[in-house]
């Protein structure tokens, strides 16, 4: 498919003179990665079952209703409070599938490990992998290891990819959010952004932050075994709570509201983001998504999510509407409504 | 966290405001200084919840927005160097001068490091013998006894491959460039509260002696930012002008006399050109002569490039608190965060910046008269 000769593949409508090489940002999980995927990747590759909206496509083969996704971990440190690139790795890709209403069935595991990386990690590593996937309910089949020379990787990296079966007819997607869709959020956001960030810049707080990396798909089981009309699911990673909304708003072209006072944020981690000048709603998460689900549902949601994830504080934080097609508005504390956006690229550090 | 959910409390807020409303009758200019205000008032919808009583005016302190273009070429080019670690706080690292950013040059393969703290680049320097670690030196009277500190440490610990690149400059000779100019319409201020915990209020009260107006050094939180206007308005209202301190949980007056010390040891005053409000006189920091040898300028023989921002957008008259972003005719049209025109969009503390990214639909709002 990458070796279509040139003069027959589409002129290219990325700007390269903004950014000729890769940067950070192009990784991001904000709007210039989302320049990159709509820009270069979607009209190349694109096919009908592509999927670019969306953490995973949505495939019939033979009658089945498939889920496939893929997902890369680069995460640095490897080992952070909470977890490790195992988990990560095998979480991640799980909730990908939740988020498409399946159930997960089948992983594959790729290793890219740089000489001199030490086997007693990697050994912990795939313990984590082992008990993540365990925890899951997913079985990992096949994969591939590869090595390159010292220096030329960062320790290890792992991708791994999902097939997970779709059991229901329901339309999960963000072209299927309406007006009068509640937003409801499983738990209190920013933990595992600040555990990795913590870890990494050797900052050290007087409590210590753990990573909330946890699977999500039996929730969403649950939910769709108890009839909840879900519309669209999307877990918060890169970007956190606000990309995630934005990429939903825009590509439902609908109006969500949500009032900043409803989003849980723990103590913790609310410290933690005033001292280092980061926003929680831009900070990773890889244990959290938001259900948009019909009005009608709301409060079962919640007390659904309330029972899967106990304590975590599953809440309401706001509605869709047709007011502002394709905005995010919050209602500040004093009232006002401000539009919520999407990031450049990586949040970064503030002067004052 | 103490100290903060107060400042936050919605029905304090609202107290704060419905006071605003009911103070007296007329409609006053007030301007606050500091980006950190800026993007608190812009954020929480400040400005339109007393927009009948007061037009809030934003002023020059973002010290990225007003770090000149030329400045940044040179931060530029010795990030790109070999030989450099070059290291900034993240906010530098997206803002353009005549040419690239420093995160294209990081992703070109160049050494750049973002701090949280300057005195990181102390361990980096005796970590990295054979390089050069440069820290780009920016922001006003807040993060300069830091800078401060680290040159003296970097000089007693006889490190000789350390070096900034400076760009700190002076709140008060910018307040006195917009407070004297013509069009002046800035009629009540919000001085800068981190600043004035380092400088103290002197200054700030001989500004607004000489001027006749209203100073009210404040915080930043939403009801920080209500009382201190609550305080300018019930001023203008009387008709005083004076000095007054509604930051007092952080700012006394004579302010940190250690670090005062410190910046006197090492800076000494000069003149300096504002990225959108070219030179002001008394407005810069600059190294001692027993210090110059920490400075990147002369160590690299840095050539000034002259690059100044795009003239098309009018990023001067926002820094100056004469016209707000939605005024320009390329604001969130051919000026955005991703490709920035002017001074004020560059950094996410400038006033363009706050407006593209919270009220950007309301685009006809609160447009100066």
């Amino acid at each position: 498919m990458m070796e279509k000769p040139k003069d027959q593949a589409p002129a290219c409508p990325f700007p390269m003179s903004v950014y000729p090489v890769v940067t950070m940002a192009h990784g991001g999980g904000g709007s210039i990665m989302r320049r990159l995927i709509d820009e270069m990747f979607a009209p190349l590759f694109d096919n009908p079952d592509f999927e670019c909206d969306h953490d995973g496509a949505r495939l019939s083969v033979a009658g089945a209703q498939l889920a496939f996704t893929t997902d890369s971990f680069v995460v640095d440190p490897v080992f952070f409070p909470g977890g490790d690139i195992g988990t990560l790795a095998v979480y991640g890709t799980v909730n990908d599938l939740a988020m498409c209403g399946a159930k997960p069935l089948y992983l594959s595991a790729s290793f890219i490990l740089e000489e001199g990386f030490p086997t007693e990690s990697l050994r912990k590593i795939v313990l984590s992998m082992r008990q993540a996937a365990l925890q899951s309910g997913v079985r990992i089949v096949t994969g591939d290891t590869k090595v390159v020379d010292h220096g030329r990787g960062h320790g290890v990296f792992i991708t791994t990819a999902g097939i997970g079966r779709v059991d229901h007819d329901l339309k999960i997607s963000q072209h299927a959010v309406r007006p009068g869709d509640v937003v409801i959020l499983n738990g209190d956001i920013g933990r595992h952004g600040i555990a990795v960030m913590t870890q990494r810049e050797g900052f050290s707080f007087e409590t210590r932050i753990e990573s909330d990396c946890a699977p999500l798909a039996a929730s969403v089981l649950r939910l769709i075994e108890a009839g909840i009309e879900i519309h669209c699911l999307r877990d918060l990673t890169r970007g956190g709570l606000a990309s995630a909304l934005v990429e939903i708003a825009r590509s439902s072209s609908r109006h969500i509201g949500i009032d900043e006072a409803e989003i849980p944020v723990c103590e913790k981690v609310r410290g933690a983001c005033e001292i280092l000048g980061l926003d929680p709603i831009y900070v990773a998460n890889e244990g959290r998504f938001v259900a948009l689900v019909a009005g009608k549902d709301a409060v079962r949601t919640v007390e659904i999510l309330d029972s899967c994830f106990p304590g975590l504080g599953a809440t309401i934080i706001g509605e869709v509407s047709d007011q502002e097609p394709g905005l995010v508005t919050v209602k500040s504390l004093i009232g006002v409504e401000r539009i919520l956006d999407m990031l450049s690229g990586e949040q970064l550090p503030r002067i004052c | 966290m103490k100290f903060l959910d107060d400042f936050r409390d919605p029905a304090l807020a609202e107290q704060c405001t419905k006071a605003i409303l009911h103070l007296g009758t007329g409609h006053w200019k007030i301007m606050e200084v500091c980006g950190g205000q800026t993007h608190a008032i812009i954020k929480n919808g400040i400005d339109r919840i007393l927009a009948d009583r007061v037009t809030l005016l934003h002023g020059p302190g973002c010290p990225v927005c007003v770090t000149p273009a030329e400045l940044i070429d040179q931060a530029v080019t010795l990030a790109s160097r070999e030989d450099v670690i070059f290291c900034s706080f993240g906010d530098m690292l997206r803002v353009r001068g005549g040419g690239r950013d420093l995160l294209s040059v990081k992703a070109a393969g160049g050494d750049v490091r973002t701090l949280y703290s300057p005195l990181d680049c102390l361990h980096i320097a005796r970590d990295n013998p054979q390089q050069e670690v440069v820290f780009f030196a920016i922001g006003f009277e807040t993060t300069a006894p830091v800078s401060a500190c680290v040159v003296r440490q970097a000089c007693q610990h006889g490190l000789r491959n350390f070096s900034i690149l400076n760009a700190h400059v002076l709140i008060p000779p910018a307040i006195e460039t917009i407070l004297s100019a013509p069009q002046n319409q800035v009629q009540a201020l919000l001085a800068p509260g981190h600043v004035c915990s380092v400088t103290g209020c002197a200054e700030y009260e001989r500004l607004s002696i000489e001027y006749g107006i209203p100073i009210v050094i404040t915080g930043f939180e939403p009801v920080d930012i209500l009382q201190g206007i609550h305080m300018a308005v019930s001023q203008l209202e009387q008709g005083q002008a004076r000095m007054e301190n509604q930051y007092r949980r952080v700012v006394q007056y004579q302010g940190n006399k250690a670090a005062q010390a410190l910046v006197r040891q090492v800076f000494r005053v000069v003149d300096r050109n504002w990225r959108g409000l070219g030179v002001i006189p008394g407005s810069g920091l600059a190294l001692r002569e027993e210090y110059e040898e920490y400075d990147a300028g002369k160590r690299f023989g840095l050539a000034e490039s002259g690059a100044e921002a795009s003239t098309s957008c009018i990023a001067n008259m926002v820094l100056q608190g004469r016209r707000k972003p939605p005024d320009c005719p390329a604001f969130a049209d051919t000026c955005t965060p991703e490709r920035p025109l002017g001074a004020s969009m560059v950094s996410s503390e400038g006033a363009c910046a706050a407006y593209f990214r919270y009220c950007r639909n309301y685009k006809h709002a609160n447009v100066t008269e």
